[in-house]
């Protein structure tokens, strides 16, 4: 597979590229980390030697003054290493806000993850398995759930990693700032093929990006592949658009409270949905009789990830700050009228399927 | 006299500190007890917040009556446990190996019953895992059997435990081992029996009263 | 300075005293049946380093793999049971029972004053239960192996995995009894055995550490037990407990795991830290630092290892609330460590410092220790932590922990009470030769780790993109330094035990009662109750009457 017979030094690299929003931050605290790690390190490392060397035993017999300890000392080296302490704890716990809180902007790709690889899907329609596009200059939303497994995506690039779980949804974000690939890695241990499951993420300018995304011509947005499912499944018998069905009306639902028969108010969100499709009975709406199959077994995730795009679509509003194409097949894109691509960024052979 | 000091091991001073270190290590393997059944509660706790239906439906499957009569008789056989360990403090022979007798008796007709509720289960399909006989939305129950089965049969795998410790030292006890100045390992075996009590006291309403008013 | 202040120098007391624990019967039956917590001790040190080299030949062929980018020397699958049976063996078999099951078990009823431990029996039970838990793992790495990592994640270890995961899931709960045993042991032991005058500040720190281990030892290790049956029943008879499409929870048994699993990492370390302030003190002939303040972070070690657990979890979906929770704490506990460290530092200052073998392992690990330490600080914080975990960060940050910690802990340990368990002194160049070989080729071994980390390379990966491989070379190229290090001390040892010098009762003129009995110590270890008059260490106080040492009938000298 290798077809690279360069020299083990041609390519040593000792940091990983800044290549996120996000990245260059992590670094800075990272490097005051560093600072105070060495401080210490040195303070330690210079006093021991020195007491070893200065006060080495120079007669067989000697004693040396005792001296039992001084609460001064003591209180000095607690609480001025616990104030560097919470000094770290507050910055990276800023830091990690930001990490946690998806900007309102954000545009959606959806992920799976498998053993061994990773399956992408934007909105519009591009599907991808290994290797994933996204423009440089918007936050991307990632909504994860994984097939078996405990996986994790992790993008050294971004300084951005998080678990990818059965049976749940998982939602993380980036911005990509520098074009370029980079590696993607699964870094929870999954199996035989763990170290296989790697590829790249490949950033782009956004035009480039909008050329590439219109290059895919096969299938049709995640919403309208939503659409055929839910009536291939046969959701819409019963989920009238009008309400005048068995079931609650799926328009303008997603992003807004539901109310349930126990009493209490969920947000109809992607969890909820999923929830929903696979497990009914779990959150019943008020007012309704439980009546829904289950459709365990009969959807795979992919699916339900392009019923849970259909259903967004039905509530424009409701989604929060999310505007890219939502209209089944259409793009939304900033001003771009299909400009000639930039030239494709030099993919490297994925190298780790062995 | 001399029968008591033989008793004594050869690393302690006195009897005194034979019993309180014999005494202070059986509160410490205790606590390790508590720390492992606590492993189950926790996770019992998170499923049944969860699942309150499931769990709920999952209860009234119990026998509540057999349960009831397993309670009585385990607080009976404590009773009796704690009488033995008195009878043991008071030197009296025979009183130490009937009530300490009794207390077996008791924790196996506890057995017999759970035995007896095990197979009622087998017979409704009710075990967890591949034979689980529940579909559906009901499927959902067998988490709740999942606990069921491992905190009781944990429990019941600490008296069987039990009954057989109880039942060595009635032996010994029948034997003439036990006196005022060596009733330690008595005591301590009624440490361990009342703690094994009071976990099924925890387990009985966790278990078999969910939902019932 | 007074001239009375040191033990005797050792050249007064030549000869083996002709009647102690080693020759107190012999023949297999006699070892087997013991139940002197010495020979117990001796048990052990010999089950424990058969596994240590068991699970170092794992590592070495790991380093191997990791020479070159392609998974080339061996297949997928067997590296993913090479890497889980290298954590299983290292950790459980060796790491958590090595300072409290060899030395702890000699030394603890010696240093304060008692003829055995608590229990007898159980201590001999808690071996045999260590060695059937033993052999339960050995045969499933005999049967193939197990490919789950030491961490037994569900849902693949319970539903994915095709290797032996209920055999070593049942070796492991065995063996996790063995230690709650000898935790219990101990604590009893402490309370109730401690001769008169020994009161609780009177107490080697060498016995608070390992008071504070054996706290951890019965509270952790029975939720790794119940984790561990739940791992085993789901995977066994799929009652869902993990299965998410049964409604059951893989972060559960995160949770469950961890919170054993965290504190571990302090069992592994305190004893270590104990033994530190033993060294330190003898070899700089002062009373420690701060006795109150190494003594109560010990425990406060212990209480709060089992506050911080979630930040193993950080990117595991649990809550970012939790996160920060989990992340705070995780600061705090680093504290107490801190403290230990500038008090035997402090302790070092204006002493009398010697360079024996014992100390340069002592050097070693205040350094290692206080750089894995502080490396900890990175992964507490939860935003760099994102970036690091399950990376080669990690694995660094615990090896300069464990082995640089922990392993020059124990050897330092070792070597300080070799003496008095064999009544031989080990060669000292080598000794010195060993530590300095051990401490370089660590170093070249873990800390190209921490800046692979950084760069990106996840842990328990077989294969590696290109630009990472000068770091893998340099990683195994001290592997071999360090894996020859290792060999050099058994190479010698075992050579001690024929043909070492004879060592008197106190060749390092220590404090401590351990110190005031023959070497090797008869089997009753003192034959009149010592009476404690003297705070720890106390270096500058008249020398304490040596009790069944050369005045004393039993030493039996020629």
């Amino acid at each position: 597979m290798q077809s690279n017979k360069r020299g083990m030094f041609d390519n040593f690299p000792l940091f990983p590229p800044e290549a996120s929003t996000l990245a260059g931050e992590v670094d800075l605290l990272f490097f005051f980390l560093i600072a105070v790690a060495m401080f210490f390190i040195v303070l330690i490392f210079l006093m021991v030697t020195i007491f070893a060397i200065r006060y080495r035993r120079r007669s067989s017999d000697e004693i040396p003054t005792q001296n039992l300890g001084s609460l001064k000392l003591e209180l000095i080296w607690s609480v001025v290493p616990l104030l560097i302490a919470m000094v770290i704890f507050g910055w990276s716990a800023n830091l990690y806000f930001k990490m946690a809180r998806v900007p309102d902007n954000a545009m959606d790709i959806y992920v799976v993850g498998k053993q061994w690889m990773w399956k992408f899907q934007h909105p519009e329609g591009n599907r991808e398995i290994n290797e994933l596009h996204v423009p440089t200059g918007r936050p991307v939303r990632l909504t994860m759930t994984s097939e078996d497994t405990i996986h994790s995506m992790y993008v050294p690039a971004f300084r951005m990693k998080q678990d990818v779980l059965p049976g749940r949804y998982q939602t993380t974000w980036f911005q990509a700032t520098k074009p370029g690939t980079y590696h993607l890695f699964c870094a929870e241990y999954c199996g035989t093929q763990h170290s296989g499951m790697v590829g790249s993420v490949v950033v782009m300018e956004p035009r480039d990006y909008e050329a590439w995304l219109a290059g895919d011509t096969s299938g049709g947005s995640m919403a309208s592949r939503g659409e055929k499912l839910f009536n291939q499944l046969g959701c819409v018998t019963c989920h009238l658009p009008d309400g005048s069905g068995r079931c609650p009306t799926l328009v303008n639902v997603f992003g807004r409270p539901v109310q349930l028969i126990t009493g209490e108010q969920v947000v109809a969100d992607e969890a909820y949905i999923r929830e929903s499709i696979l497990r009914p009975n779990a959150k019943l709406v008020s007012a309704y009789q439980p009546i829904m199959p289950t459709y365990q077994g009969q959807v795979s995730e992919e699916g339900i990830l392009q019923l849970i795009a259909y259903v967004k679509s039905l509530a424009p509003a409701g989604q929060t700050g999310q505007t890219q194409g939502t209209a089944p097949g259409g793009v939304a894109s900033p001003g771009n009228m299909g400009t000639a691509p930039g030239p494709a960024p030099a993919l490297p052979a994925n190298r780790s399927n062995q | 006299m001399s029968e008591a000091s033989t008793r004594l091991a050869h690393h302690f001073d006195d009897l005194k500190q034979q019993k309180e270190a014999t005494t202070l290590g059986m509160w410490t393997f205790l606590i390790t007890e508590i720390l492992f059944f606590g492993g189950l509660f926790a996770g019992y706790a998170e499923y049944r917040s969860r699942f309150p239906e499931a769990f709920a439906h999952g209860s009234h499957h119990l026998d509540i009556v057999l349960g009831t009569i397993n309670t009585a008789v385990l607080i009976t056989s404590s009773l009796t446990m704690a009488m033995g360990v008195h009878a043991a403090q008071l030197g009296r022979r025979k009183k130490t190996t009937v009530f300490l007798l009794l207390t077996i008796v008791f924790g196996l007709v506890f057995l017999g019953i759970k035995a007896v509720e095990y197979w009622h289960k087998y017979e409704e399909g009710l075990i967890p895992g591949a034979g689980f006989g529940l579909q559906g939305e009901d499927r959902q129950q067998m988490l709740f059997f999942a606990f069921y089965f491992l905190m009781t049969g944990m429990h019941a795998l600490h008296m069987v435990i039990g009954v057989g410790i109880v039942g060595i030292i009635a032996f010994f006890a029948w034997r003439g081992r036990y006196t005022p100045d060596y009733y330690g390992p008595v005591e301590v075996t009624g440490l361990y029996w009342h703690f094994v009590d009071i976990v099924w006291i925890f387990l009985f309403p966790l278990l078999y009263l969910i939902g019932r008013h | 300075m007074t001239t009375h202040a040191l033990p005797t120098p050792q050249d007064t007391v030549v000869a083996r005293p002709a009647a102690n624990y080693l020759t107190n019967g012999f023949g297999l039956k006699s070892w087997l049946l013991t139940v002197d917590h010495k020979r117990i001790a001796i048990l052990y040190l010999i089950s424990i380093t058969t596994m240590f080299f068991l699970g170092g030949f794992f590592a070495l062929l790991i380093r191997l793999e990791l020479l070159t980018p392609p998974g080339d020397l061996m297949e997928a699958e067997m590296y993913n049971r090479m890497f889980t049976m290298h954590g299983i063996i290292m950790i459980f078999f060796f790491l958590i029972p090595s300072i409290p099951a060899v030395l702890g078990n000699f030394l603890v009823p010696m240093m304060i004053g008692a003829r055995d431990l608590a229990f007898p029996r159980i201590n001999l039970l808690s071996w045999y239960v260590y060695v059937v838990g033993g052999i339960f793992t050995l045969s499933a790495v005999v049967f193939g192996g197990v490919d789950t990592g030491w961490t037994f994640y569900t849902p693949f270890s319970t539903t994915y995995s095709n290797s032996n995961v209920a055999l070593t899931a049942v070796g492991v709960f065995i063996t996790g009894f063995s230690s709650i045993l000898t935790g219990l042991n101990f604590i009893v032991t402490v309370h109730k055995m401690r001769a008169p005058g020994m009161t609780w500040f009177r107490l080697p720190l060498f016995i608070w550490a390992h008071y504070a281990t054996s706290l951890i030892m019965v509270l952790g290790t029975p939720v790794l037990a119940i984790s561990i049956v739940l791992v085993a029943a789901d995977r066994l008879f799929q009652i869902g407990v993990f299965n998410p499409a049964m409604g059951g929870d893989p972060l559960l048994f995160q949770h469950l795991f961890w919170f054993y699993s965290h504190p571990a990492v302090y069992i592994m370390i305190l004893p270590a830290m104990g033994v530190m302030s033993e060294l330190v003190t003898c070899f700089s002939r002062k009373r420690i630092f701060g006795y109150t303040f190494v003594a109560f972070s010990s425990l406060a070690i212990a209480v709060y290892g089992f506050l911080v657990w979630g930040h193993h979890m950080f990117t595991s979906g649990q809550s970012i609330y939790a996160g920060l929770l989990f992340s705070v704490l995780s600061f705090l506990v680093a504290i107490p460590s801190a403290i230990k460290v500038f008090n035997w530092s402090a302790t070092m200052y204006k002493g009398s410092i010697s360079y024996d073998t014992p100390m340069l392992y002592a050097f070693g690990f205040i350094g290692l220790f206080t750089i894995g330490g502080l490396t900890g600080l990175f992964l507490a914080a939860t935003s760099i932590d994102v970036h690091v975990h399950d990376t080669y960060f990690v694995v660094a940050h615990f090896h300069y922990i464990m082995v640089g910690g922990a392993i020059m802990g124990y050897l330092g340990g070792i070597h300080f009470w070799w003496p008095k368990i064999t009544g031989r002194l080990y060669p000292e160049a080598w000794g010195r030769f060993a530590m300095l070989l051990i401490f370089a080729g660590f170093n070249l071994t873990f800390f190209p780790q921490f800046v692979l980390g950084y760069l990106g390379m996840p842990r328990r990966y077989h294969a590696y993109p290109p630009e990472f491989q000068v770091l893998n070379v340099m990683s195994t190229a001290g592997a071999s330094i360090l894996g020859l290090g290792y060999l050099i001390p058994m190479i010698y040892f075992v050579w001690s035990l024929r043909h070492g010098e004879l060592a008197g009762p106190n060749p390092w003129r220590a404090k401590g009662l351990e110190w005031t009995t023959p070497s090797p110590p008869p089997t009753q270890n003192f034959d009149v109750t010592p009476i404690v008059t003297e705070e720890a260490y106390s270096y500058s106080k008249e020398e304490p009457e040596v009790v069944g040492g050369k005045h004393s009938a039993s030493a039996s000298l020629r």
